[in-house]
């Protein structure tokens, strides 16, 4: 398969890039923010999602969907970090429905017609500590009666207080840092003795922490098998790091676009700022990066696609390499904005938040450089 | 089966059974490269497995047919790369034949020019090599000042080419010349001829890695014929039209030079984990060069990435034409970095400038042949002077 995007996903991008800029560009985001806004989206917006067959992406033909893979959701996502859209798609359509798909039928017949409707909203509960760790999971999960007991605390769960369900990891025996007795469980967030806490982050998206006081849970609930979680979270996982990285480079992409068209309207000295080479060699700098990225990216998707074995190295690989160029995107960014670039008004600082907001997400660029270090054998 | 598997079926199982076990061993350093030529010197199993591929026309694979080439379609000519590098199969024949002169000929030449020289480029017979940079023109080579003077059926030859790789070894020379002193651009024209002429001298340039890859070419009233045969003009295009073949070719030669980034092993980390001891969990035991071989892996991985994309994207024209360039940069920058890298976690034994334990310091060598990686064939700073205009058309630029 060539590396580059066929008629199809083509297609899916323009449509995509056109929806996202009618129905969900940067001023439909401040307008969201500024309205403080409980839930950080627009509903509406989330069902135009559906109508237009997203949210059905990663859902085979057979149960709805359009019967897509990961290149497909990422060309949704790269256009998501351009617009900085506010949606639950990538924890909603891409993770969530990927562990579902891992899944029984039952649970995939319960959840997926919401999720193609555009009714309901899935978040990820998995991080119990501010940097993400899945392998030292702790939060329980205890038999009781003819399910589970779960009890402990989540952060970090993005759309956490909009979602209808939760994707849950705990651990149904073992302790941290062992590779089995995780489960993943999908749970109502009307759960007696659920409760959560939703806060607005640096970048106007909303997230939870979700406390779990005994939380009863049906056996039904579990997403695959009772502590052989490991491989449904490792698939959810893949989904929602290759998303991110594909919203991330939108970002980023996003990010150098606007400063180009800035430094090439700016004047000092009579100049056009664009003219002077210090500022030439960076921006060229930043779009190797970027290049590089995007390819990385793109391989990650396919690989993710083909099933093969080496595709979690390289989405690793296209975490930590789209959100280093990221990084550099948006600070070169700002600082080549100069002082306007410090302004509310000016779109590039909503660019730098974004981008740290989606650096943490399923692991930072630090952590998947290490997890290839580990891969390596070394 | 689709014709594709079935190609690639057939293609690993003919490799198989026909690459020499020698042509199956990583390549140590430039040394071990087959270049062919009217003299040349042959590692074992190297001859063998030139001829053999040539006669597939696999030393071209997508060149066509009628000029020597495997006639192979993208798809093909890509799964015939994929199935050497997963045998592990040396590349037949290195040649500036092969990857610069050959796509310029194919590109601007006639078909009578095509006939006459791209068959022993594809069989490994005449060895070439490439005159551009002269001392006092670099990065603006378009200054260049050796010239070519008509003298009715011939012209005549004089001045001086630098950083001529392996001219002394070379048979032949693409030469760009000044035809025209009056212009700039429009004065330059792509000359052919034999090394073996009257009144051509080189002088092999040493290194600071102590090796001498690069000559210095002198040309004293050479005569360069104007024809070689019916078609077979010494001149490529038009006379005073050089430059815009050399433009076209400086694509070609930045993307091979930017393969740097994606040869060798996929991860230092775990190449000199063993050698550099392990922490209790396996880990290599220096948290520091660890963190730096993981960064490398990752830039690593990403430019392969980016390579095949390159690929794939430029044979199907939908890259952007300066995109060479970019490649060329990133590429040449991560292989400096990684070869830091490796300097680094050899410490002070790959310092060893002449012992047998480091080869004659192969590995310092390599080290310092990098630095020339992000200097030859357009500066770092050039690349992204190019990247500037031409993608991102920033003003000035």
């Amino acid at each position: 398969m060539p590396l580059y995007l066929n008629d199809d996903q083509q297609m899916l991008q323009d449509s995509a890039a056109d929806f996202m800029k009618g129905e969900g560009d940067v001023a439909h985001f401040r307008k969201f923010r500024d309205m403080n806004c409980k839930d950080g989206f627009s509903h509406d917006l989330w069902k135009k999602f559906a109508e237009m067959g997203f949210t059905g992406i990663m859902i085979s033909e057979d149960e709805g969907g359009l019967g897509l893979g990961h290149v497909d959701a990422g060309v949704v996502l790269e256009q998501i970090g351009r617009n900085l859209t506010p949606s639950p798609f990538l924890t909603t359509a891409v993770a969530g429905v990927e562990a579902l798909n891992a899944g029984g039928k039952a649970l995939r017949e319960k959840y997926f017609p919401g999720i193609l409707s555009g009714d309901s909203v899935l978040a990820l509960a998995i991080d119990e500590a501010a940097k993400h760790r899945p392998d030292q999971i702790n939060m329980s999960a205890s038999r009781e009666g003819n399910g589970f007991k779960l009890d402990g605390k989540k952060q970090f769960v993005v759309q956490g207080g909009s979602a209808d369900t939760l994707i849950v990891a705990a651990r149904t025996s073992g302790s941290a840092g062992d590779d089995k007795g995780l489960t993943l469980f999908a749970v109502d967030t009307n759960a007696a003795g659920l409760t959560r806490n939703s806060v607005r982050l640096v970048d106007s998206a909303m997230a939870a922490h979700v406390e779990f006081d005994g939380v009863l849970v049906d056996a039904d609930a579990v997403i695959g098998e009772v502590d052989d979680g490991d491989a449904v979270l490792k698939r959810m996982l893949n989904a929602g790091r290759a998303g991110s990285a594909a919203e991330i480079l939108g970002v980023g992409a996003g990010a150098m676009d606007i400063t180009v068209d800035y430094v090439k309207g700016r004047k000092q000295f009579d100049k056009i700022i664009a003219t002077f080479q210090s500022l030439q060699h960076r921006i060229s700098h930043l779009y190797s990066e970027m290049e590089i990225a995007r390819a990385t990216v793109l391989k990650a998707q396919q690989m993710l696609d083909e099933g093969s074995s080496k595709a979690e190295l390289m989405v690793s690989v296209a975490k930590a390499k789209a959100g280093r160029a990221t990084a550099l995107s948006v600070k070169e960014g700002v600082q080549m904005h100069g002082g306007v670039g410090m302004t509310d008004e000016y779109d590039i600082g909503l660019y730098m938040k974004r981008d740290r907001g989606l650096q943490e997400f399923m692991g930072d660029a630090n952590y998947h450089t290490n997890l290839v270090a580990e891969m390596h054998g070394y | 089966m689709s014709d594709l598997e079935t190609f690639r079926a057939e293609t690993a199982a003919w490799l198989e059974a026909n690459c020499p076990p020698e042509m199956r061993e990583p390549m140590v350093d430039e040394s071990d490269a087959c270049w062919g030529g009217r003299n040349p010197t042959y590692k074992p199993g190297q001859k063998e497995w030139m001829d053999i591929m040539a006669e597939k026309g696999w030393t071209v694979p997508d060149w066509p047919k009628e000029y020597g080439g495997g006639g192979l379609s993208r798809a093909e000519a890509k799964i015939l790369g994929q199935e050497m590098a997963r045998l592990r199969c040396r590349s037949p024949l290195s040649s500036f034949g092969i990857w610069m002169l050959g796509p310029a000929l194919l590109h601007f030449g006639t078909e009578e020019q095509k006939k006459h020289f791209l068959p022993p480029i594809a069989r490994g017979e005449i060895r070439w090599c490439q005159g551009y940079s002269e001392p006092g023109s670099g990065s603006d080579l378009a200054s260049l000042q050796t010239s070519a003077v008509d003298a009715g059926d011939h012209f005549v030859i004089n001045g001086q080419k630098i950083w001529t790789s392996y001219a002394d070894k070379a048979d032949w020379i693409f030469c760009l010349t000044r035809t025209d002193k009056n212009e700039k651009h429009k004065g330059i024209s792509f000359m052919l001829f034999d090394m073996a002429s009257e009144g051509v001298t080189t002088k092999p340039i040493v290194l600071i890695s102590g090796q001498s890859a690069f000559c210095e070419t002198f040309f004293d009233d050479v005569k360069v014929p104007k024809s070689y045969g019916e078609g077979v003009s010494s001149v490529v295009f038009e006379v005073n039209r050089g430059w815009d073949v050399a433009k076209y070719l400086l694509g070609h030669e930045r993307s091979m030079i930017s393969g740097g980034g994606s040869e060798g092993a996929t991860s230092l980390g775990a190449k000199f984990a063993d050698q550099y001891g392990r922490d209790d969990m396996g880990r290599l035991d220096d948290p520091m060069l660890r963190a730096q071989m993981a960064d490398m892996d990752i830039e690593v991985l990403a430019f392969r990435a980016m390579a095949e994309r390159f690929g794939d994207t430029f044979k199907a024209g939908l890259c952007h034409p300066a995109q060479p360039n970019m490649m060329k940069y990133a590429g040449t920058e991560i292989n400096k970095r990684r070869h830091e890298l490796i300097m680094s976690a050899g410490g002070s034994e790959v310092l060893e400038w002449e012992s047998e334990a480091t080869n004659g310091g192969l590995t310092a060598r390599s080290w310092l042949r990098t630095k020339a990686n992000s200097i030859e064939g357009g500066t770092s700073e050039v690349m992204l002077n190019v990247v500037s205009k031409q993608i991102l058309q920033l003003p000035g630029a």
